[in-house]
């Protein structure tokens, strides 16, 4: 067997060395299905009899492949790619949860690996003792919780509740604590994925600005995130991974723009077949580019192009067409329909139907959304039977700063999924509010009025 | 506090006795917390709290009493049976109980070892010691038992903490070699409660070491579990003192046992996230 080598040395200013580092996963050897030990012998069995003595079932799957970077002590480094690019499983070899199929690793100092926020947290147990028990999970001695106990709790704002068993906490309670216990831990190299991802915006700004001191204390941090606003304010150097792959390493705005266009490159080289309705039936949707899944900027135009094959023409029934935007929760945002805009019907004695929906500039805010279509067939004007394709489109909008004010726009999480400009006129009061201004612009408008009376009642 | 300089070498493979013993001593801490957990929230919002380890053997007592002690009529060494059978069922509840939660403790934890690095050992090492003050709990209803019948207890029960390290070390040596394999296959989850119940029949609990034939005590020894019954019986019944090639020989294989899995357990703990 392979003996440890002797450690090459390190020099004093690297403070993370990745060499090489592959990863595999055996996927189909395992996983699903194969977690009992009968499973194996019948996947063992069923591949003897197809004639393969060789572990022909074992299909792998490479996490990583020879990956190679240094950090520099005091760099903060951030680590993107879309998902399965492999960030998470470069940290967790770097946080030793895991190990490498090939390669070395060598990291310089105390580490500190936040891989998720509030591991280890007892349910049963009070703020306080899960403070205890969470910086032991995450190596800290207690003397050193102990001495920055009180701050943890300014931190986390839970003072009333330290004393209360968690499962009590709300939800936002809870992160909060995890994160503060997380805050306050103080290595000498900080190794951090997607941990911020939590809380109300204010909370998370403050997350952000604790990372941010802590990356500007000459700590070094590398830092994993889909959130490309807290990547550009805390990191100078950027790593872009792709299948397993360092495909970029330099500068935070080259790697970011890089990123963004092969998001948009990567989700029209996707390839979709025929699409079978999730409800109903009779019908299939063909996304036209063929497209089901668009990455725009904040205010970019939206346009869906797709086909509808109709098992029997249409005929003499009048079909319509209706497109909704939902929130990945499943929210609707808003439903569009050819039928209520008279539009247009599919009618007649074609099968193959083309339809294009325009949606303009649709004021997304960043996020993802997705886009059902529904086919309905009409009888009058009630609908008679429809075929649904739920979530037939993904959309992933991503954040710009769409008025220009310096900065981008907080997450739909925090903004709700729409933008939008209204007019504002903000001047110095002349008169008190309870002195209605009853001849103002929008007096003559009766919700306005009706706005007005109110404030009236309650000065 | 680790020095600064110290430089930590990640590897895919590591050397077969590297067994990161700096890392378990660093994370000592971390162990007394774990027990500390499991201590507090075992009995957490149950009615008798501390006493279900009291009861479970209890309950068995009786059972046993009346099937092996008045049906069956296994002799008992000239005790009255049920201070017999309770004395061996607070160890064997001890062993039990810790092999279970030991096995099961790792998968219950897939969150903790899928996200944060320690020595794997820590978890059912935390399991097993919290067990301890179970124990001593069971042991307690046992001087209450004796001096119910008037039994008096021979000096060797000033030996007791080595006899519950050797339980300890039993308990221990099974779960580094089940727990890993439990990681990996749950098939060991389910095969297990019929395994303990086989042991259990296989040890000295409901009847008397003197059943098995002289010549053949050595080899009844390979079972760890008797010497440890044995001792236990002796120490607080006054029963004859096990015989030393017995004591011997479970001693011996309890450490080899021991040895061997927790080498096997640091060869399987890399993967755990992966497999978990």
């Amino acid at each position: 067997m392979p003996m440890t080598p002797a450690s090459p040395s390190l020099s004093p200013e690297v403070a993370i060395r990745v060499s090489g580092v592959s990863k595999q996963y055996s996927i189909g050897g395992r996983r699903r299905g194969q977690d009992t030990i009968r499973e194996q012998l019948t996947a063992r069995v069923r591949s003897l009899l197809r004639g393969g003595l060789g572990r022909s079932e074992n299909a792998t799957h490479l996490a990583l492949r020879d990956v190679s970077f240094d950090v520099a002590r005091g760099e903060v480094v951030g680590i993107i790619g879309r998902n399965g690019a492999g960030k998470s499983t470069l940290l967790k070899i770097l946080a030793r949860v895991t190990t490498p199929s090939a390669g070395h690793a060598q990291i310089r100092g105390r580490l500190g690996a936040l891989l998720e926020v509030g591991t280890g947290f007892h349910p049963e147990l009070t703020g306080r003792e899960n403070v205890y028990l969470n910086g032991a999970i995450l190596g800290m001695t207690r003397a050193e919780v102990a001495r920055k106990f009180d701050e943890i709790i300014d931190f986390a704002e839970i003072h009333k509740f330290v004393d209360t068993p968690v499962k009590r906490y709300s939800s936002g309670m809870y992160v909060r604590l995890a994160f503060a216990v997380a805050a306050h831990l103080e290595p000498d190299i900080l190794i951090v994925d997607e941990a911020l991802a939590v809380g109300d915006f204010a909370f998370q700004r403050k997350c952000l600005g604790r990372l941010q001191a802590q990356a500007g204390s000459g700590r070094t941090v590398l830092f994993v995130s889909h959130n490309i606003g807290a990547i550009r304010m805390l990191c100078s150097r950027c790593i872009l991974l792709e299948d397993g792959r360092v495909v970029l390493d330099g500068p935070v705005d080259a790697v970011i723009e890089k990123y963004v266009e092969q998001l948009g490159q990567q989700s029209a080289a996707k390839q979709v077949g025929p699409r079978h309705p999730d409800v109903g039936s009779g019908f299939l949707l063909h996304p036209r580019e063929p497209v089901s899944d668009l990455t725009i900027f904040c205010g970019e135009a939206i346009v869906f192009d797709f086909d509808i094959e109709a098992e029997q023409p249409p005929g003499d029934a009048r079909v319509g067409v209706s497109l909704r935007v939902t929130t990945p929760t499943g929210e609707y945002l808003v439903t569009m329909d050819s039928v209520v805009q008279r539009a247009g019907w599919l009618h007649g004695e074609e099968k193959h139907w083309n339809v294009r929906c325009d949606l303009g500039r649709l004021p997304l805010n960043e996020g993802a959304y997705f886009v059902w279509v529904t086919v309905c067939v009409y009888d009058d004007n009630s609908v008679k039977r429809f075929a649904r394709f739920t979530n037939a489109f993904a959309l992933h909008v991503l954040e710009r700063d769409v008025f220009g004010w310096g900065n981008s726009l907080p997450r739909s999480r925090y903004w709700g999924p729409l933008y939008w400009a209204p007019e504002w006129q903000i001047q110095p009061a002349a008169r008190l509010p309870a002195t209605a201004p009853a001849s103002s612009a929008g007096a003559s408008d009766p919700t306005h009025q009706e706005a007005v009376a109110w404030q009236d009642s309650s000065a | 506090m680790a020095d600064p300089q110290h430089v930590i070498d990640i590897y895919p493979q590591r050397g077969l006795l590297d067994l990161d013993l700096r890392g378990m001593w660093g994370s000592r801490e971390l162990l007394g917390f774990l027990v500390w957990r499991d201590i507090k929230v075992r009995y957490r919002q149950t009615a008798v709290g501390v006493f279900w380890f009291v009861l479970q053997p209890l309950l068995a007592t009786l059972i046993f009493t009346v099937v092996f002690g008045r049906l069956a009529k296994l002799p008992s060494a000239g005790l009255p049976y049920p201070v017999f059978a309770y004395t061996a069922l607070v160890p064997w509840h001890f062993f039990a109980q810790s092999v279970t939660r030991g096995v099961n403790c790792m998968t219950q934890e897939r969150q903790l070892i899928s996200k944060i690095y320690f020595p794997r050992l820590l978890l059912p090492l935390g399991v097993l010691l919290a067990g301890v003050v179970d124990f001593g709990v069971g042991f307690l209803v046992l001087g209450g038992m004796l001096a119910w019948y008037g039994v008096v207890p021979s000096v060797a029960v000033i030996l007791t903490p080595l006899f519950v390290l050797l339980t300890t070390a039993t308990a221990l040596a099974v779960v580094t070699w089940l727990a890993p394999l439990n990681v990996r296959y749950r098939d060991v989850s389910y095969t297990l409660p019929f395994l303990l119940q086989i042991w259990m029949f296989a040890s000295p609990v409901a009847y008397s070491v003197e059943l098995i034939p002289e010549r053949w005590r050595w080899l009844y020894g390979l079972n760890p579990m008797a010497g440890v019954i044995e001792s236990f019986r002796w120490a607080w019944l006054g029963t004859a003192p096990p015989s030393p090639a017995l004591l011997a020989m479970s001693t011996a294989g309890v450490i080899v046992l021991l040895s061997a899995g927790t080498i096997f357990f640091h060869r399987m703990e890399r993967t755990f996230a992966d497999t978990i």
